[in-house]
């Protein structure tokens, strides 16, 4: 399938390896990512804080370009946060058309417009969805037999339920759980798994930021996970850039590898942890050696 | 299948958390099976575990109708009122067939199901002082207020202090000084009423506390908790906003710098570039922000992170120090953007729970929201349903001259036709919304004197 491909600003910044990731696994799964180069970021909250109606026309903008592209079934994401703020201003942009109407006059000028009722996917709804978990099985190589993967959620992509599309049919609190099953992994329950990383608040109160990642982290220790993954790359940051200090705070050693979903997927598919990018990150992959090849150890190291 | 009211009663399983504190014995689970129909409540549930099986079973409960906000509690792990969480649907929610039932969190618990409202709710509540302070003189009647200023606060006024954001507030749970939810939620109320004197004083308290505004973490915990739909996360954003673009007030948390050198840096490159906002947030949203103390101090006590992600290649000193951008047309675009939006002489902000959405956005509801399952088509035409069913006189109240009193019957304007609602539980669409507030704007300075008392324990 062909989507409108939003990487946002922190896979091609902080998080390299999950932009590097998507397009590695992309192609293994017949998804044509047609990039949005012209499209800005998306506040992250923080721009609709400041100013709702600025980030409502810049993702307007962004909306509009996706719907552009020839031939794209829909918009996809790789970050929760991207998808909840994106989500927040098309949930306003789509219920009132005089607003819409006010918004479009401003991309007027560029010859842009919005249409509601744009689909916007993260990457894991889209892996459900619309590609399925039993065509996704079907491709497995390397299934992550006895590895102990802890889903986390984070904020984004599981509340408000009703923006996000959740209810008793959608089950997207969920698709990390069924993901990681399809993928031949064993699930591991914690307590952190659908709470804050503690991220938005890092410049603000670090050291409430560090205790949220480090408790979260600490949890899926004590739950024995081998690894977490995330679809979010500022949960991320939190949990495996910022785990030294998180380390710090809470005073104990918690050395918990932090995958994004890409990478995960990536790996059951057969890619090589470096293609994924995976020694990249600040905790070492190691747990996920005693599982996967030795491959995987020179990646690391 | 006959409506949940036609069923007759059947077993529920219910999973209650005890707990007493002066008995010196741990929490534990005591289960409990009860036989009501099932559109009864949690808290129907629990009363009749109580009056036939163990009397000692603690719970708070006054009104049972989702007015007095005393019957807060966990069910199956989410914070509900137990009067106004219906037995099917916590059947559907529960994982193994028995009903969860546990004390609110963020707060001692007295006994079982009873928490203690006044060690951290009310205490947070007073924190903001939520009353009016008054501009002077006050006239000797009627206080009058423009009609939309009032309807900007209706939503934090239909509060019922019920304490299910303060429960799972995650900000909260690491740092229990937090204000929190509620209660910045409630100094919303009176930062966005006319005729109050002390709106900048009142910011700059909650700006600059280190466990005010600042320390939200806009996790969207309190806004799915809210049974009244109060949203107190957004209230929370109001309040930065007012500080920030409006009050021009810097902070001593970086809240402020934040969000000027976000959205600076956006302006100035169309994409994030982290390496230059984690300096300008503590030293100033300039190229000089990053040789401010403040950023060096911050830097140094980052080291153990840094040195890491530069040795494996997560971050290149290239990297950091070249912005990545957007295309140089696409950038112009976006800076009009930026000057046409913030060059207006108001903000315009829309807030759904009060324009609600128009009957078309109503229509395609379930389409924009979940896209692809053909199943939807049935859930489309109950939303469709729910949208074009006229909501009878008042349903849609959101009445500014008893907002506190009525706010527990009174629908909030805004909501949404869920999509698995039935149609005769939509609160219908009012794209009229406007004219609710038509009698008078009056408001008597102390209106929130009586939702202080209220709970009875049993």
């Amino acid at each position: 399938m062909k989507v409108a491909y939003w990487p946002g600003c922190v896979s091609r910044g902080f998080t390299p390896e999950l932009h590097g990731s998507m397009a590695k696994v992309a192609p293994l799964l017949d998804i044509e990512l047609v990039q949005l180069d012209r499209a800005s970021c998306c506040g992250a909250g923080v721009i609709a804080e400041h100013n709702q109606e600025l980030a409502d026309t810049l993702n307007a903008r962004t909306f509009a370009l996706a719907q552009q592209v020839q031939g794209a079934d829909l918009m996809m994401n790789i970050c929760s946060t991207c998808q909840g703020a994106q989500s927040e201003c098309q949930e306003r942009l789509d219920a009132n058309t005089e607003y819409r109407e006010h918004v479009n006059s401003t991309l007027a000028p560029e010859g842009l417009s919005y249409e509601k009722g744009l689909t916007n996917k993260n990457f894991l709804w889209l892996l459900v969805e619309e590609i399925g978990l039993d065509a996704l099985a079907a491709k497995v190589k390397q299934p992550l037999t006895n590895l102990r993967v802890g889903p986390f959620y984070g904020c984004y992509i599981v509340r408000p339920r009703n923006r996000l599309g959740i209810d008793a049919d959608h089950r997207r609190d969920n698709y990390l759980h069924e993901l990681i099953a399809a993928l031949g992994g064993t699930v591991v329950d914690y307590a952190g798994m659908r709470k804050c990383c503690g991220f938005p608040i890092i410049t603000m109160n670090k050291d409430a930021s560090l205790k949220q990642a480090g408790r979260h982290l600490g949890d899926a220790v004590d739950a024995e996970a081998d690894c977490l993954v995330t679809p979010c790359p500022l949960c991320h940051l939190n949990l495996d850039l910022q785990q030294p200090l998180a380390e710090r705070t809470v005073g104990r050693e918690l050395n918990m590898p932090v995958l994004h979903l890409p990478q995960l997927v990536g790996l059951a598919l057969g890619l090589e942890p470096k293609e994924l990018g995976m020694n990249r990150h600040v905790v070492r992959p190691t747990s996920v050696i005693d599982w996967s090849t030795s491959v995987v150890g020179s990646a690391a190291a | 299948m006959p409506e949940a009211h036609d069923r007759p009663p059947q077993q529920f399983k219910l999973r209650l958390r005890r707990y007493d504190p002066e008995s010196g014995q741990a929490p534990y689970w005591d289960e409990h099976t009860v036989e009501l129909e099932p559109h009864r409540s949690v808290l129907e549930a629990v009363l009749q575990a109580r009056d036939r099986f163990d009397g000692s079973i603690g719970i708070r409960c006054s009104c049972r109708q989702a007015i007095c906000g005393s019957c807060g509690v966990r069910v199956n792990g989410e914070p509900a009122l137990a009067c106004h969480t219906h037995l099917d649907a916590a059947l559907s929610g529960a994982p193994e067939g028995v009903i969860e039932i546990e004390p609110m969190g963020n707060m001692p618990v007295i006994k079982d199901l009873i928490v203690d409202m006044d060690e951290v709710h009310w205490k947070k509540i007073q924190r903001v002082t939520p009353w009016l302070l008054a501009k002077q003189p006050v006239p000797e009647r009627e206080y009058l207020v423009p009609k939309e200023s009032m309807v900007d606060v209706t939503q934090t006024m239909a509060c019922i202090q019920c304490g299910a954001c303060v429960s799972d507030c995650l900000a909260m749970e690491v740092d229990p000084g937090f204000i929190g939810p509620a209660a910045l939620a409630k100094a919303y109320r009176f930062v966005g009423d006319p005729r109050d004197a002390e709106q900048h004083e009142r910011l700059n308290d909650l700006a600059q506390d280190p466990q005010g505004i600042f320390d939200c973490t806009h996790c969207f915990k309190c806004v799915e908790a809210c049974p009244k739909d109060v949203n107190p996360m957004g209230q929370i954003m109001r309040l930065r906003r007012i500080a920030t673009s409006d009050q021009h007030i810097v902070d001593q948390n970086n809240g402020e710098r934040h969000e000027k050198a976000f959205t600076g840096l956006i302006k100035d490159n169309g994409l994030l570039w982290e390496a230059e906002l984690l300096p300008r947030s503590y030293g100033g949203n300039s190229f000089f922000g990053k040789f401010h103390p403040a950023a060096g101090k911050e830097l140094v006590s980052s080291l153990p992170s840094i040195v890491k992600a530069l040795l494996r290649g997560k971050v290149t000193p290239a990297g950091a120090l070249k912005p990545h951008k957007i295309p140089g047309e696409d950038l112009k675009r976006v800076q009009s953007i930026y000057d046409r939006v913030e060059g207006r002489e108001e903000r315009y902000e829309l807030n759904l729970y009060i324009a609600g959405e128009d009957e078309a956005a109503a229509d395609e509801l379930v389409t924009a929201g979940v896209a692809s399952g053909a199943a939807d088509t049935a859930d489309a035409q109950v939303a469709e349903g729910a949208a074009s069913a006229p909501g009878p006189e008042g349903t849609t109240s959101t009445d500014p001259t008893g907002p506190e009193e009525g706010a527990g019957s009174s629908a909030p304007a805004g909501e949404a036709p869920s999509t698995t609602a039935p149609p005769e539980a939509g609160t219908g669409q009012d794209p009229e919304i406007e004219k609710t507030g038509e009698e008078a704007d009056a408001v008597g300075p102390g209106e929130d004197g009586e939702d202080t008392e209220k709970g009875s324990e049993g």
